[in-house]
């Protein structure tokens, strides 16, 4: 039994460690490109769960249009938020930055609370909803679905930016904007496409997410949780925040079913927050980060 | 000879706290106002300004670490947190009086700034904001889950205040209380800015390894901006608990830190005026809203559980509206009218 429960509870740690690692991706490749830490990524998420859910409950789409559909509107919105909201900001000193975000993720909020309301719904599943039994541990199909849509996104993201001309040069455009800007890369379009791109894979990860728990417009928190993640990895390291989002997952799901004698319920609320204050005493740029060297 | 002409001040006048007579007037009749306030006002008005004045106090708080210091601190909510529980846990707990558990609430928040601020010292940028997110969160999960101690969300109640034998039942007689310890904080922060301490802060924020070559002691003065700014947030809390009498974790939640944050930016950063017009705003902007979708909300009764969504989105509203268009916040705006008063009629 003991095997059994451990694996059961990796293997929701994984899924949820995905949605994480996708969340947290978002905020890496909006944090290279344009310097701006985005704190509006976990409601961009939650947009995207809700839209989705709107397109099948209401419109009647089968389950994979209204997720293509849902992306492209999500990468529209993205794309005038970056141009309206976030373009003014560029270069602006950090703490506004972060405060438009952060402004921008309560308007989200409320705009979702004002259309959906505060109840909590039940997303339909596309997944079937008998578990798997896997050496003897039933696993939910849709955590095992999520876990393998994120591991094929990010083979697409790898080749993307490894080979396409557009990622390689969202890449140059993250190492050194100025450059980029001078060797003939339209750094506006990048900057948009940074925040599609973000938008686009959170809104992947909200649609699975919803998958296996509620729509409700505190998910915008639970996915405030991809920020340790990153912060973990480290801020400018990609691989970083997937490898964070994962071990975040799996060690809150671990934490909330051994520490709860312990040390209460609710415990895999805060395991992620209580993983970084740990970090951060040891390693103060993250497990993958590069160590800035100021020079005066 | 004719360059003094141009120099409108000097130093020693740089220095004063009221730069001119007309500042010391229109002070004198804001206080005049304030202190008379509870005669001509009603309740409400009351209960409001006492509103206001606790979150000046925090505002002058978080003024002092993220404006003057420049650390930017998601967590002043916790601070604030940690002052009211600590005041309210001693009051209806262990029966301290008012006037130690005040004291006590705003050490034991400036005790939780110093631990808090030790691995600041390490930290830069973003990594700083997401570890004060994270006392953010267990804070608030401590004062949720810790029950025997919290009572978690059936809240505390406190017992009435007394200050030097006067019962402070009243909304209108904690109101004195609080407009006391708010023009109390105002001045602190102001002589705090002006001071060795406060340059000190100042060059810290604008480039801190400049300002250890120059000399500057980073660790204490980094800490010492934590301790005196969770100070100010713990009594500011405690203040609060007092005010309302039933406290619960509701007040302390990672948005109220926003909102901390939105006062200073929306009134300006780095200035004494500017966070107190600031948290003026924002504590009136939800009763505007208030006053103005509660209709609405009883008009149209299926609309009544989103009326709170309303709050949230003007409230980022606001934030992004600022940011954009008035960096400088209110008292940007307060500067720019004056200058143009000024040589009123003629144009300069």
């Amino acid at each position: 039994m003991v095997f059994e429960i451990l694996l059961q509870l990796t293997m929701t740690g994984l899924a949820w460690g995905s949605v994480y690692a996708c969340i947290a991706l978002g905020f890496v490749l909006i944090l290279k490109a344009t310097d701006v830490f985005n704190f509006a990524q976990p409601e961009l998420m939650m947009l995207g769960a809700y839209m989705s859910f709107s397109l099948i409950t209401y419109l009647r789409l089968p389950f994979l249009a209204s997720f293509f559909v849902t992306l492209i509107l999500m990468g529209v919105v993205a794309a005038m938020l970056e141009m309206t909201v976030i373009r003014p900001m560029v270069g602006e000193p950090v703490l506004s930055v972060i405060m438009v975000t952060l402004g921008l993720s309560n308007v989200l909020r409320g705009v979702v609370g004002l259309i959906w309301g505060y109840e909590e719904q039940q997303f339909p599943s596309p997944f079937p909803y008998e578990p798997v039994i896997i050496f003897g541990a039933a696993i939910n199909q849709a955590e095992i679905f999520t876990v393998a849509a994120t591991a094929v996104l990010l083979i697409v993201f790898f080749l993307f930016f490894k080979y396409s001309e557009s990622g390689i040069s969202m890449r140059a455009t993250a190492e050194d904007t100025t450059t980029a800007f001078l060797m003939g890369i339209n750094v506006k379009r990048v900057f948009t496409a940074s925040w599609v791109i973000a938008a686009v894979v959170s809104t992947i990860a909200g649609v699975f997410l919803a998958t296996f728990s509620f729509l409700e417009p505190i998910m915008g928190f639970t996915g405030l949780k991809a920020l340790p993640a990153v912060i973990l990895g480290g801020l400018d390291s990609v691989h970083g925040a997937i490898i964070g989002g994962l071990i975040i997952g799996v060690a809150e799901n671990l934490a909330g079913f051994y520490l709860e004698d312990y040390l209460g319920s609710g415990m895999n609320e805060i395991t992620a927050y209580i993983i970084v204050l740990i970090i951060m005493m040891v390693r103060p740029y993250g497990l993958f980060g590069t160590r800035e060297i100021e020079r005066v | 000879m004719t360059v003094t002409r141009f120099c409108i001040r000097t130093y020693r006048q740089d220095l004063k706290i009221f730069r001119s007579p007309a500042a010391k007037v229109s002070l004198a009749i804001l206080m005049l106002l304030l202190l008379t306030l509870p005669v001509w006002a009603g309740r409400y008005i009351v209960f409001v300004s006492c509103l206001c004045g606790v979150s000046v106090i925090g505002a002058l708080g978080l003024n002092i670490l993220t404006g003057y210091t420049g650390l930017i601190s998601l967590g002043h909510a916790a601070f604030l947190g940690i002052g009211a529980y600590t005041a309210a846990i001693l009051s209806a707990k262990a029966g301290f009086p008012f006037i130690a558990a005040l004291p006590l609430a705003a050490v034991m928040a400036a005790a939780t700034g110093a631990v808090v601020g030790i691995p600041t010292l390490r930290l830069r940028g973003m990594y700083l904001v997401v570890t004060t997110l994270a006392f953010q969160f267990i804070t608030e999960h401590v004062i949720y889950h810790w029950e025997s101690l919290t009572e978690s969300d059936r809240g505390i109640k406190l017992a009435t205040p007394y200050i030097f034998g006067i019962k402070l039942d009243t909304y209108e007689s904690i109101y004195y209380v609080i407009l006391f310890f708010a023009v109390a904080a105002a001045v602190f922060t102001k002589n705090l800015a002006m001071s060795r301490t406060g340059r000190a802060f100042v060059a810290i924020r604008d480039r801190d390894i400049a300002a250890e070559i120059i000399g500057i002691n980073l660790a204490k003065y980094k800490i010492l901006a934590f301790v005196v700014s969770s100070a100010m947030a713990g009594l500011a809390g405690a203040l609060h608990a007092y005010l309302v009498g039933l406290i619960g974790p509701e007040y302390f939640v990672f948005s109220q830190s926003i909102l901390y944050i939105a006062m200073i930016i929306v009134g300006g950063m780095g200035t004494v005026l500017g966070s107190i017009i600031g948290a003026v705003f924002m504590v009136l902007l939800p009763e505007v809203i208030n006053a103005i979708s509660g209709p609405i909300a009883s008009a149209y009764p299926f609309f009544s559980p989103r009326i709170g969504a309303v709050a949230v989105t003007v409230y980022g509203l606001v934030i992004i509206f600022f940011l954009i268009f008035e960096p400088q916040g209110l008292f940007g705006i307060w500067i720019r009218l004056k200058r143009y008063w000024k040589p009123w009629p003629f144009t300069y």
